[in-house]
């Protein structure tokens, strides 16, 4: 009878002290916000455009966590944010959304100066305050601030910035791809410039 | 060459054919000097050099050319004398094929050295400034990857620095460099490592250098017999890549640089032999790096040695000079055929990382067999010299999986190509590898910019709601304000007006309730009697009730009518007379009105024989009462109230009085001089007769005038008035005949001599009296209804003053004439017309202020207020002058006959307009003047401009772009009118500019 009655109290200790542990830390390390988000939000490329329909990066973030979202609205990020989303969030990779280019070209404004009237209309648009200038003072944009969410071009009055690609020079330039084996057997190949006149 | 050291060993790694024989027949050659130098401005891992020169400058052999930004960059140096011709993208040896900035010179073949000098002691100097000395110079590693060798000097500052290797494996085929550099130069290559051991301090120096070049060996150690150093030379065995900088550590020291790491991190430095040899020269003789050791070699080269090229020296030069067989030239590869890269193009210049130049032919560098699949047969794994997967790297770099090829240690490849040498499929897998990297540094380089743009969104975003909440704040702190200064104004004001709204409240506005409820009454009182009408006509019942009520009501509206009668009588004399006799005017009409009406139902009723004529006639009597009362209300305000109400609005009557006034006073004068005249006997006494009847005369004529005044102003004035002056009138005329009367008879009475003349004079004093007090009761009745229309006052005023030109002159003509005739009172006609000409001044005067006046009510109060208003009042003049001349004219053609007066008041009118015009134009001249000094109006109008500028060319875009007619023609309409605002814009702009 004792050995019962200690068996339950030992227990209900045990049961006790555990409760009081994991209501303590429960308390203890309580995450703030849904650490999730975070998440996406890290994976896209926080150019603020807006092309996903949400008004910013993370708002797009919380609506994919929050809200089943698709994953495919992001023309920045491209088809290798859509992948790395997919990974995260273990759902299948869809194609980019809606009728954009396939590797959209990345671009950083630039204004024509001395077109400028310093309106101060890009200033206010520009997301990541990328843009300097002051009123009826000429703007130009800080070409390494710029992620090219091109949301100063549209309110510009006098049609001032274009969106230039970004150049490749040769401190960026990186190798392509090899080209798969399209020539499999060595008969496929084409005689080539080397075998036709020089050698 | 019996070595202490024992000698460890790497993984993997391939034996290729050395091809090294071919080039190290013949001894280092010096290539002759260029016609053109080409200098890339980067060389070397890091930033591009700055140039420091210009285009045009002439530069000796050694002069520092472009000058190293940041830390890890490098110096470069003009490497012959002669002339900046041009810093502009040029082909460089670069994998992407892509030009680069470069500065061209054009070699003088003097070259001249600049001066320079060596230390003489480095010992002496302080590691800081001897490292300093190095960066100058230019050096960066020669053997591949161009790293600026200062930086790596320093290491010794941070780091433990146990052991020095010097890298003289050269392990890559067909390259010589080295080699020979250490058979013919070890005495300089010593002499590097002791200025770099001296600065590194390191526990132990190693060579590693390959059992291939047995003659470099010798060098080495015959040099090494002369030295002081303790340096190891350790011998290692020929194997591709023991040059590279972890495998040659691994084969001495049997250390593994951990992953991510630099050897320094496990006390170890790297350096290559080349860089010693030019560490030694810059030092010694301060030569900076301006040349290095070129292996020139392939079967198509020609004469295939090693060659001391200057650096900037282009391929073609070079393999002109070995006489380079071009036909047989297939791929030209700088570097080495396992690293090097291939170029397509001969104007590529040496930089200070090529060590050699093959100039191959097909059948020695045969094209790259098309690859085959993967056959997993696991060659590259046991090549590779870094102990890595190649296969696994390779699948994932094809299948885009990044990640994983990263954590398969991707970046610890060192692309020396033995697994490719090795693949059977020929599988191109360093290209694999250097893309994966390239794609994998893109993404984080993405990722780092997708985080500073997330941080600097952020921000924004926190500061705008900053920004926010202070407006916010901002705004409620002035609401708070606002609340409290206007809670201040209206305590102020309470207590201020306290006392006047008491007396309103009493006063006015109790007699217009009162007013009101009577007429209420009274509209309540005419329903029910015509209901009742109504009623009895159709022989209807309840008229009874009906009746009732109207007397009721009648009774209601006499109590009504009674209570404001009473009112309006107390009220009637105190306060605010004026009012109160337009209050008493309009009375008495409504009272005669009322009474007309009733007397009028009265009839009515008689006609219809109605029941309650009684009752009608009752209150047509009360009613005729009434407006009795009324009426002698008014008058008897109006007598009572006639010369204060004249007070404030009279200013043009008062002027036409006050003309009357001095005539009157001229006429007495002239007259008393007539009288002293006639007294002395004088025989200008007839003449001076004549000139008081002329002056009399005239004051007729401002009588006259001022009748016209009131005439004038009588439409502005209701009814009533114009009875009353038009009486005034009559008795002033009157008045005028009797004083003729009586000056006649007084004149003839003088003449005749007669002892009645003093009294008949005392006489014509006293109606002139009169008529002066009828005529100021004229004026001031007429004050009381004139102010309606002070624009006509004031052309009244200008016939006065027109009037008084003519009597001065008249006067004036009379004194000549009494001057002429010697008569004694010409004296006196001399003050006469003196005080006249003050008079005519004087009226003068009050023309200009009453014109002053007719300016809107309150021109003294404009006066001050600065330009803005000042534009406004002129402005506001010159159209009240406008339409004054307007009229003035109208009144000539209505006219017709030829008033001399109204022809001068247009032409004065017209020479004012064109004043106020001037005046107006000169201050908007001054605006404008003012406006495009300080330059506000001109942006304003640029930006204007620039504006509608991009209106039209966007209408033109959206013309072009749209195909549909009907919407082409209004898209056309808009870009006209667009076209149209934007030239305006820009004449005006170009006013202003000019």
């Amino acid at each position: 009878m004792s050995a019962i009655l200690i068996a339950i109290l030992v227990l209900l200790g045990l049961g006790l002290v555990f409760g009081i542990l994991l209501g303590y830390s429960s308390i203890r390390f309580k995450v703030e916000g849904n650490p999730l988000v975070d998440q996406v939000d890290s994976l896209l490329p926080q150019t603020q455009c807006g092309q996903c329909g949400h008004p910013g990066c993370r708002p797009y973030a919380e609506a994919i966590v929050n809200s089943d979202e698709a994953i495919n609205k992001c023309p920045p990020g491209g088809q290798s944010t859509i992948e790395a989303l997919a990974d995260l969030l273990d759902v299948e990779a869809l194609p980019l959304d809606g009728d954009h280019d396939e590797d959209p070209v990345k671009a950083v404004a630039y204004i024509r100066e001395d077109e400028c009237i310093g309106c101060t209309k890009c200033i206010q648009a520009c997301p990541v305050d990328a843009i300097l200038g002051a009123a009826k003072q000429m703007h130009t944009v800080i070409t390494s601030e710029c992620t090219g969410c091109d949301l100063c071009v549209e309110p510009c009055p006098v049609d001032c910035i274009d969106m230039l690609p970004i150049e490749t020079t040769p401190n960026s330039w990186a190798w392509p791809q090899p080209k798969p084996g399209v020539e499999l057997i060595a008969t496929d190949r084409s005689p080539g410039i080397a075998l036709e006149g020089k050698a | 060459m019996n070595s202490p050291v024992k000698v460890h060993s790497f993984h993997g790694g391939i034996h290729p054919p050395e091809n090294k024989r071919q080039s190290t027949g013949a001894p280092i050659s010096a290539a002759p000097v260029p016609s053109r130098i080409v200098l890339p401005l980067q060389q070397h891992i890091g930033l591009p050099a700055d140039p420091v020169v210009n285009i045009g400058d002439r530069v000796l052999k050694g002069q520092l050319v472009a000058e190293a930004i940041g830390r890890i960059s490098a110096n470069i140096h003009a490497s012959t004398s002669g002339t900046v011709v041009a810093i502009e993208p040029h082909a460089v040896p670069h994998m992407s094929g892509m030009p680069s900035d470069c500065m061209i010179i054009e070699a003088d073949g003097l070259d001249e050295w600049v001066e320079h000098q060596g230390l003489e002691d480095y010992t002496s100097l302080p590691k800081p400034e001897l490292i300093e000395y190095i960066r100058q110079s230019g050096i960066a590693g020669m053997g591949g990857a161009g790293f600026p060798t200062d930086v790596k000097l320093h290491l010794g500052d941070d780091h433990i620095v146990n052991t020095l290797i010097i890298n003289a494996a050269e392990c890559e085929p067909y390259i010589t460099a080295d080699d020979m550099l250490m058979r013919e130069r070890a005495d300089q290559i010593l002499g590097g490592i002791e200025i770099i051991a001296h600065l590194l301090k390191p526990l132990h120096i190693m060579v590693g250098i390959e059992d291939n070049k047995p003659q470099a060996i010798r060098a080495l150690h015959e040099a090494l017999d002369d030295s002081s150093l303790n340096i190891d030379i350790v011998i290692i065995p020929t194997k591709y890549p023991s040059g590279g900088e972890k495998q040659l550590i691994k084969l001495l020291t049997g250390v593994e640089v951990p992953s991510g790491k630099i050897p320094a991190d496990v006390g170890i430095v790297c350096q290559n032999i080349g860089t010693t040899t030019a560490i030694y020269r810059a030092v010694t003789y301060g030569e900076p790096l301006i040349s290095r050791i070129v292996t020139i070699t392939g079967d198509a080269a020609g004469h295939q040695q090693n060659l001391e090229v200057r650096l900037g020296t282009l391929f073609k030069d070079l393999l002109d000079h070995t006489e380079a067989e071009r036909d047989q030239l297939y791929r030209l590869v700088v570097g080495g055929p396992m690293m090097g890269i291939t170029v397509d193009n001969e104007e590529i210049p040496v930089i200070k990382t090529t060590n050699c130049l093959i100039a191959g032919t097909s059948i020695e560098m045969p094209p790259q067999p098309p690859a085959q699949a993967c056959i997993r047969c696991g060659m590259c794994e046991q090549v590779c010299p870094a102990e890595l997967l190649p296969q696994q790297l390779y699948w994932f770099a094809k299948g885009r999986e990044f990640d994983k090829a990263s954590h398969h240690n991707l970046f610890d490849c060192i692309e020396c190509g033995a697994c490719s040498y090795v693949c059977p499929s020929n599988i191109p897998l360093v290209q694999y590898y250097r893309f994966a990297k390239g794609e994998i540094r893109k993404e984080q380089e993405e990722q780092r910019k997708a985080d500073h743009a997330r941080l600097r969104f952020e921000a924004r975003q926190d500061r705008l709601e900053r920004e926010k909440i202070e407006k916010e704040e901002r705004r409620k702190a002035r609401a708070e304000e606002a609340a409290k200064a206007q809670a201040a104004r209206k305590d102020a004001a309470l207590t201020k007006t306290a006392a006047p709204a008491a007396e309103k409240a009493s006063g006015v506005p109790d007699l217009k309730q009162l007013k009101s409820n009577a007429a209420i009454a009274r509209t309540k009182l005419k329903k029910a009697e015509k209901a009742l009408t109504n009623a009895q006509e159709k022989g209807l019942d309840g008229i009874d009730a009906l009746q009732a009520t109207v007397e009721q009501l009648q009774q209601k509206c006499d109590a009504a009518q009674k209570a404001y009668d009473d009112a309006q009588k107390a009220p009637a004399a105190p306060a605010k007379p004026a009012v109160d006799i337009k209050q008493l005017k309009t009375n008495a009409a409504v009272a005669r009105t009322k009474l007309k009406k009733a007397e009028k139902q009265l009839l009515a009723a008689e006609e219809s024989g109605s029941a309650d004529v009684d009752s009608l006639k009752a209150q047509v009597a009360e009613l005729q009462q009434k407006s009795a009362t009324a009426e002698a209300a008014f008058k008897a305000a109006e007598s009572g109230t006639t010369v204060p109400t004249a007070a404030a609005p009279a200013i043009d009557t008062t002027e036409l009085e006050a003309d009357i006034k001095a005539m009157q006073a001229k006429v007495d004068k002239a007259e008393a001089a007539w009288k002293a005249a006639v007294e002395s006997e004088s025989p200008a006494a007839d003449k001076m007769a004549a000139g008081v009847d002329k002056l009399k005369g005239k004051l007729k004529d401002l009588q006259d005038e001022l009748a016209k005044a009131k005439v004038s102003a009588a439409p502005a004035a209701p009814a009533a008035p114009a009875v009353d002056t038009s009486e005034l009138e009559a008795d002033i005329q009157a008045m005028q005949s009797k004083v003729e009367k009586a000056e006649a008879a007084w004149k003839k009475a003088v003449k005749s001599e007669s002892p009645a003349a003093g009294k008949m004079a005392e006489g014509v004093e006293k109606l002139k009296g009169k008529l002066k007090d009828l005529q100021d009761e004229l004026a001031n009745v007429k004050a009381s209804t004139a102010p309606a229309a002070p624009a006509v006052d004031t052309t009244e005023l200008e016939a006065d003053i027109q009037a008084m030109q003519g009597k001065v002159e008249k006067a004036e003509a009379a004194w000549k004439k009494a001057v002429e005739s010697e008569s004694p009172a010409a004296d006196k006609m001399a003050a006469g017309v003196e005080k006249l000409k003050g008079k005519l001044k004087e009226l003068q005067d009050e023309l200009s202020q009453a014109k002053g006046a007719t300016q809107p009510a309150a021109e003294p109060a404009s006066e001050p207020t600065p330009e803005p208003l000042d534009m406004k009042a002129l402005k506001q003049q010159v159209s009240i002058m406008r339409t004054k001349l307007k009229k003035a004219e109208k009144q000539r053609t209505e006219s017709e006959g030829s008033d001399p007066a109204l022809d001068a008041e247009i032409e004065q009118l017209k020479q004012r307009h064109d004043e106020a015009k001037a005046a107006l134009d000169a201050a908007e001249a001054e605006l404008i003047a003012a406006a495009a000094k300080e330059g506000i109006d001109l942006k304003q109008l640029k930006i204007d401009a620039a504006l509608a500028r991009a209106e039209v060319t966007k209408a033109e875009r959206a013309l072009s772009k749209v195909e549909d007619a009907s919407d082409k023609s209004e898209l056309e309409a808009a870009l006209v009118a667009a076209k149209t605002q934007a030239d305006q814009l820009s004449a005006t702009l170009e006013r202003f500019t000019e």
